[in-house]
């Protein structure tokens, strides 16, 4: 462990600054400099030399590892960087099904690996239509976390009135669901236990000086139930054998999706919501087919964020470039748009006057390049964007690649300062 | 393949427009009730793929067509194949042996088996061992199949690496000279080709598709 750091007197001033930039990019103004932020995952055990699975496991380590690097890198924001590696116990206490992690299904050394499979049949469409939560309740939480499997005999109580109501109690004392009661209390505590940790995170990192790049998360409606539900198979083949299905669904998903965010990010106090997005790229499906089934159910869920103050900032993963007229529509200054692969320049072209952009260093330049290489590669982002007035924050395409040697990471900060600021 | 009737138009019409209660419909009158030839039967679904194929490269057909296409093509047949009562005849000559898998350390399928999907309509014999293959399984895999071209797959970061590996361990084994060796997957550009050593990288199944003719020496 190393010795505790002192907050630096300038810490609050250093945190406004740096919050400000963040700002000032989504608002359209470009900041004092360009703002760099740290994004990581597995990436801090590259750093710290430690290995994946201490890093899912060893909350306290995996804390001071981050601030380390924090401290060493003197990013614009940081990323809840505990919260995305150390959740090794709870994702055991929840025995959860849909990833295998570092210890647990994967080797020690080997990333989250998401498993595709069918979580919800079609056939069940309208079972989740008609109630979301009842379904979730008996169907979708005892599929997915082992803790939850009693939980298929929970009572059926909608519909109950009266002393009908009363009689139904009694089925709260089914055996099996009393068992999964007690592990969900169980994996509700371990849970309760990585939240505070973050808090304690996210609450020193504000002492040192550095802000949150995010702390709310959440997904697109089309995604979550195409990675979450349906499963790549299922999704694809619903969009042709039953569209109006899955546009419904879509819209229902949406509506839960925001419902439990916006308290989450309020709760937070960072206003940015992460989306990662999965299914939006350009060869995955036909323009025609994004604009019916991808993109409504989106925008209006981004819309919806905006109506709450909430600011967010979707990461359209691999190459989305064909899409970038397309999702311009919507309103000014409100959101950030991470882009992976798109190409950041005609982003910047297209949509440098409607949103904050954030990326993109290559991730085969930060694994297999020089510093030299990724000098160069921000460089080419700070002539082609910055330069040209573009409201960016720089960052590597989806977050540090897990492989990257720490130098070029240092060359990447080192970049942003000698061209921008 | 010889002309069709109006009705084999029809079928091959539905498979490929993705109109599919109507072709899997057609498809089990033909084989169930009037006594079609099975062999012909499968001869027009490979007619339709070859139109959902040309006209994924043609950018009309994305992914849930392919998949779509792939679906009915096995639901027909699961139907067919059991009425075959000959030997089938000689299978038209193949352009090529193409072996792929996801190199070890990585779970990810989709692009892979749409690139197994579109080499195979366009001609070629292809073997797919799978994801999260071990350098030695290639080795072994490439000693009994011989294949002309060499696919490895893989969307995470860590496939950098071990494509390189397995593509060192293919070199050690005294095989490389035998071979094309491609990679592909999402975050794969020309960088890791240079790093990885590969002989070319594609981004999506038709650049996979024109590699592997280019070399076969065929026309892409």
């Amino acid at each position: 462990m190393s010795a505790v750091v002192e907050a630096p007197a300038n810490a609050k001033a250093a945190y406004d600054a740096r919050w400000q930039r963040i700002m000032d990019c989504v608002a359209l103004r470009q900041p004092d400099r360009m703002p760099a932020t740290l994004f990581g995952t597995f990436w801090l055990a590259k750093y710290a030399g430690v290995s994946y699975k201490q890093l899912m496991y060893d909350l306290d380590g995996t804390a001071e590892i981050a601030e380390r690097a924090v401290l060493e890198l003197d990013p614009d924001t940081v990323s809840p960087l505990v919260l995305q590696t150390a959740m090794g116990p709870t994702l055991d206490a929840t025995g959860y099904k849909q990833v295998q992690w570092p210890g647990q299904g994967v080797g020690d050394n080997q990333p989250y690996q998401y498993l595709d499979r069918e979580y919800m049949p079609p056939e069940e469409y309208d079972d989740f239509l008609f109630d979301p939560t009842g379904y979730y309740l008996r169907v979708y939480l005892p599929r997915v976390m082992g803790a939850f499997e009693g939980f298929s005999e929970f009572p059926n109580i909608a519909g109950g009135f009266y002393f009908r109501l009363f009689a139904n109690v009694r089925g709260f004392l089914n055996p099996a669901l009393q068992d999964s009661w007690a592990r969900v209390q169980k994996a509700g505590q371990v849970s309760q236990e990585l939240a505070e940790h973050n808090n304690r995170f996210v609450a020193r990192m504000a002492e040192l000086g550095y802000p949150m790049g995010n702390i709310a998360t959440s997904g697109a409606p089309f995604d979550v139930l195409g990675d979450y539900f349906r499963g790549a198979r299922g999704i694809l083949t619903d969009m042709r054998r039953r569209g109006d299905k899955l546009l419904e669904a879509c819209d229902k998903m949406r509506r839960l999706l925001v419902k439990q965010v916006v308290p989450a990010a309020k709760a937070a106090g960072n206003p940015i919501v992460f989306i990662p997005l999965h299914w939006a790229p350009d060869a995955f499906m036909s323009q025609d087919q994004f604009k019916t089934y991808w993109w409504p159910s989106f925008r209006q869920m981004m819309l919806d964020l905006i109506a709450e103050d909430l600011i967010p900032m979707p990461m359209w993963e691999s190459d989305c470039t064909k899409r970038l007229e397309i999702i311009q529509d919507i309103p000014k200054g409100k959101a950030i748009y991470w882009f992976e692969r798109a190409d950041i320049v005609r982003a910047r072209e297209v949509l440098g006057d409607t949103v904050a952009l954030r990326g993109n260093v290559s991730p085969s330049t930060l694994t297999t390049g020089t510093p030299e290489d990724v000098d160069a590669a921000v460089k080419y982002i700070v002539d082609n964007v910055w330069n040209n007035g573009g409201r960016i924050i720089l960052d590597a395409a989806f977050g540090l690649p897990d492989e990257t040697p720490v130098e070029n990471v240092r060359a990447m900060f080192r970049a942003a300062r000698k061209y921008a600021g | 393949m010889s002309e069709m009737t109006e009705q084999e138009a029809r079928l091959v019409g539905h498979l490929a427009e993705m109109e599919e209660d109507e072709g899997i419909d057609l498809a089990k009158k033909m084989l169930l009730e009037e006594g079609a030839d099975p062999m012909r039967v499968l001869e027009l679904c490979r007619a339709a793929m070859d139109i959902v194929g040309k006209k994924f490269e043609d950018g009309e057909y994305f992914l849930p067509e392919l998949v779509l296409a792939g679906e009915m093509l096995d639901t027909i047949g699961a139907i067919a194949k059991p009425l075959i009562k000959n030997a089938p005849g000689e299978e038209p000559r193949k352009l090529g042996k193409v072996l792929i898998g996801t190199v070890h350390g990585d779970l990810h399928d989709i692009g892979k088996n749409i690139v197994s999907f579109m080499l195979d309509i366009n001609g070629f014999e292809v073997k797919d061992i799978g994801i999260d293959v071990p350098a030695a399984t290639f080795v072994s895999e490439i000693e009994a199949f011989k294949p002309d071209v060499v696919g490895l797959s893989g969307f995470l970061t860590l496939a950098f690496d071990s494509m390189k590996e397995t593509i060192a361990t293919i070199d050690k084994a005294g095989l490389r000279s035998d071979l094309k060796i491609m990679i592909g997957g999402g975050q794969i550009d020309e960088t890791v080709r240079a790093y990885t050593g590969a002989d070319a990288f594609g981004v999506n199944a038709v650049e996979a598709v024109s590699l592997c003719k280019g070399w076969m020496g065929v026309n892409a």
